[in-house]
């Protein structure tokens, strides 16, 4: 009973503590004090949040290297456009759709290239991010290479933050389940997973579809925020700067991602004025990174109570931090 | 009836025969040893016998049923569990962790209950926390529990293996040279578990070892394999004092 108790407890936390931040930030909202720029970049902030930790859970958790996750945004950004402009259903529908899409997608991509490994797998959903984007670039009925115009802005920072959060909890409660173990298994030695009785196929393919999944949601919340939705949003720099968010936190570590992903969003506004600097600043902070600490900035653990608890001198309990 | 039969099992690396002609017959219940000189096939016999390489002929009965083709995973839910000659721990995990990810096929909660916590998650978690506890109870590894996995002595990571293979809740377990690296103190203590679990768990052990003192000891029935096909099996005795064994082990200590 006690592990339940401790559980519910952190995951209750964890929720006050989510909401106090939200009613904060949509307090200075509301009252005029965050505008434009800042309110701009806290939206992107949540989306990207989703972005990276979607991907963590394919490269960190599960240890398949993929790097085409803005194909599976832009199906999401795509799909959820069309319901909302061309079938009229609301935000809500959009984003499931948008969801869905990504998914179906990502269960059939993955399921023949998670055979893949390593750089192999690296190189086939770099192509197939690439290959989404182009047959988008394609097709009259999206907008083609202008671009899918007159997208209601119907994406606000309280979507963008219950969304996000919804994502964290669903992540966060997948990796703490023996499914979630079952992924981290197949990261650690996948010959011993399967001998330990893991369908690694599936497992894999499930983490590339939820994570796929996700990155739909964003999707569907960028379109709907920026009033279009533009192929050249998705090409493989856009996979590249998610793939950085997720290395820079440190590969396995949600915390690792949240911060990775916030940390990326403001330094990215702050040299919105000088893009190509943002390349470099990029580059060097991944070269350091690489030098002092390779394996990002939480390594793969993660922030928790529990943590904060030793801090303060409460009550340290047992298991690692179960990622 | 046999609970694993092997008849006629071969497998051809390019133009190596790795194994040929291999038989075996293990009842419920024995500790077999197979034993046979360096590169003889014995780990390939265990690959082929867990599904990791597909025989090029031959036929494995596990339980009254053909195991040939199917993947590593299945047999293991078939009910063989492993354990690796070069340890295949989860290395970055918790010793706890490495036992538990042993349960997953017995875990019955679904992804609608891990993901809004619901129904059997929270029953389910616990009651995986307190079995697995149990078998690093009876490796004598429960203090260790919290530990990184490859942190552990060399001897400690070779009863982890062991533990997590056990979780799987096999019929037959497969150990690949348990006592490799062990002093002779260490090696003392895996046989007497070795016999502990086979009593206590009703199970039945197939166990390739180099260490002759070990598998004289514990084996009942032993099997010597050389260049790829079993060329004698009796009791230790009888493995002692056959001349083709001596032979194979041209010039090596049988005793
Ligand atoms: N995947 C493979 N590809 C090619 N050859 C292989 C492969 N696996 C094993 N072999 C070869 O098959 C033969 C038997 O190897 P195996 O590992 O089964 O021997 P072993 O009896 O376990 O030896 P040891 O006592 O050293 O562990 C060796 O000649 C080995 O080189
Ligand atoms: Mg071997």
């Amino acid at each position: 009973m006690t592990g339940m108790r401790q559980k519910t407890k952190n995951d209750l936390l964890m929720l006050a503590a989510g909401i106090v931040i939200y009613a904060v930030v949509q307090t200075l909202i509301s009252v005029g004090f965050i505008q434009d720029y800042w309110e701009r970049n806290i939206v992107y902030v949540c989306i990207n949040i989703i972005l990276a930790t979607s991907l963590n859970l394919i490269n960190g958790i599960t240890g398949q290297f993929s790097i085409g996750h803005a194909g599976f945004m832009a199906v999401g950004a795509y799909v959820g456009a069309i319901m909302t402009v061309k079938f009229g259903l609301p935000l809500a529908g959009g984003i499931v759709a948008g969801a869905l899409g990504a998914a179906v997608l990502g269960f059939i991509i993955g399921l023949p290239t998670l055979r893949l490994t390593g750089d192999y797998l690296a190189i086939a959903t770099l192509g197939l991010g690439e290959i989404i984007r182009i047959t988008i670039l394609n097709i009259p009925y999206v907008g083609g290479a202008s671009g899918f115009m007159g997208i209601p802005k119907l994406t606000n920072f309280t979507w963008a933050f219950f969304m996000m959060l919804f994502v964290l909890f669903f992540i966060k409660n997948f990796v703490n389940s023996t499914h979630g173990r079952a992924c981290v298994s197949i990261r650690e030695n996948e010959i011993a997973a399967e001998a330990m009785g893991i369908d690694t196929t599936k497992y894999k393919v499930m983490a590339f579809t939820l994570g796929a999944a996700f990155a739909g949601v964003a999707g569907a919340l960028f379109s709907h925020y920026t009033y279009i939705a533009h192929p050249a949003s998705f090409t493989f720099m856009r996979s590249f700067d998610i793939l950085t968010m997720v290395v820079l936190g440190g590969l396995g570590s949600m915390s690792g991602s949240i911060v990775g992903a916030i940390f990326f969003t403001w330094v990215s506004a702050f040299f919105a004025e000088w893009p190509e600097w943002r390349m470099v600043i990029y580059s060097l902070l991944l070269i350091i990174l690489m030098l002092f600490r390779p394996q990002g900035l939480f390594g793969n653990k993660e922030l928790s109570l529990k943590m904060f608890g030793r801090l303060t001198g409460g009550e340290r309990r047992g298991t690692a931090q179960g990622n | 009836m046999a609970l694993l039969k092997v008849t006629n099992l071969s497998k051809s690396f390019g133009g190596l025969r790795a194994v040929s002609s291999f038989n075996i017959d293990i009842d419920q219940g024995e500790l077999v040893g197979l034993i046979g000189p360096n590169g003889a096939g014995k780990t390939t016999a265990f690959n082929l016998l867990t599904g990791v390489y597909d025989p090029t002929e031959g036929e494995i009965m596990f339980d009254g049923k053909s195991v040939v083709g199917l993947k590593p995973y299945q047999i293991t839910q078939r009910g063989v569990a492993r354990t690796f000659q070069n340890i295949r721990l989860f290395s970055e995990l918790s010793v706890l962790d490495n036992v538990k990810i042993a349960y997953h096929f017995h875990v019955k909660y679904g992804l609608l209950e891990t993901v809004f916590r619901l129904g059997r998650y929270f029953g389910e978690e616990e009651d995986l926390d307190k079995k697995a506890l149990r078998f690093l109870e009876i490796f004598q590894l429960a203090h260790r529990k919290d530990e990184i996995a490859k942190n552990l002595p060399y001897g400690e990571q070779r009863r982890l293996e062991i533990a997590r293979a056990l979780a799987a809740q096999p019929k037959l377990l497969l150990l690949d040279e348990p006592a490799a690296g062990m002093n002779p103190q260490e090696t003392q203590q895996l046989m007497d578990m070795i016999r502990w679990i086979r009593k206590e768990f009703g199970l039945t052990i197939l166990l390739i070892e180099h260490d002759m003192s070990l598998v004289m000891g514990v084996c009942e029935r032993i099997y010597v394999l050389d260049y790829g096909s079993i060329i004698a099996q009796g009791t230790p005795t009888e493995i002692k004092n056959n001349p083709r064994v001596i032979e194979a082990y041209l010039g090596e200590e049988v005793h």
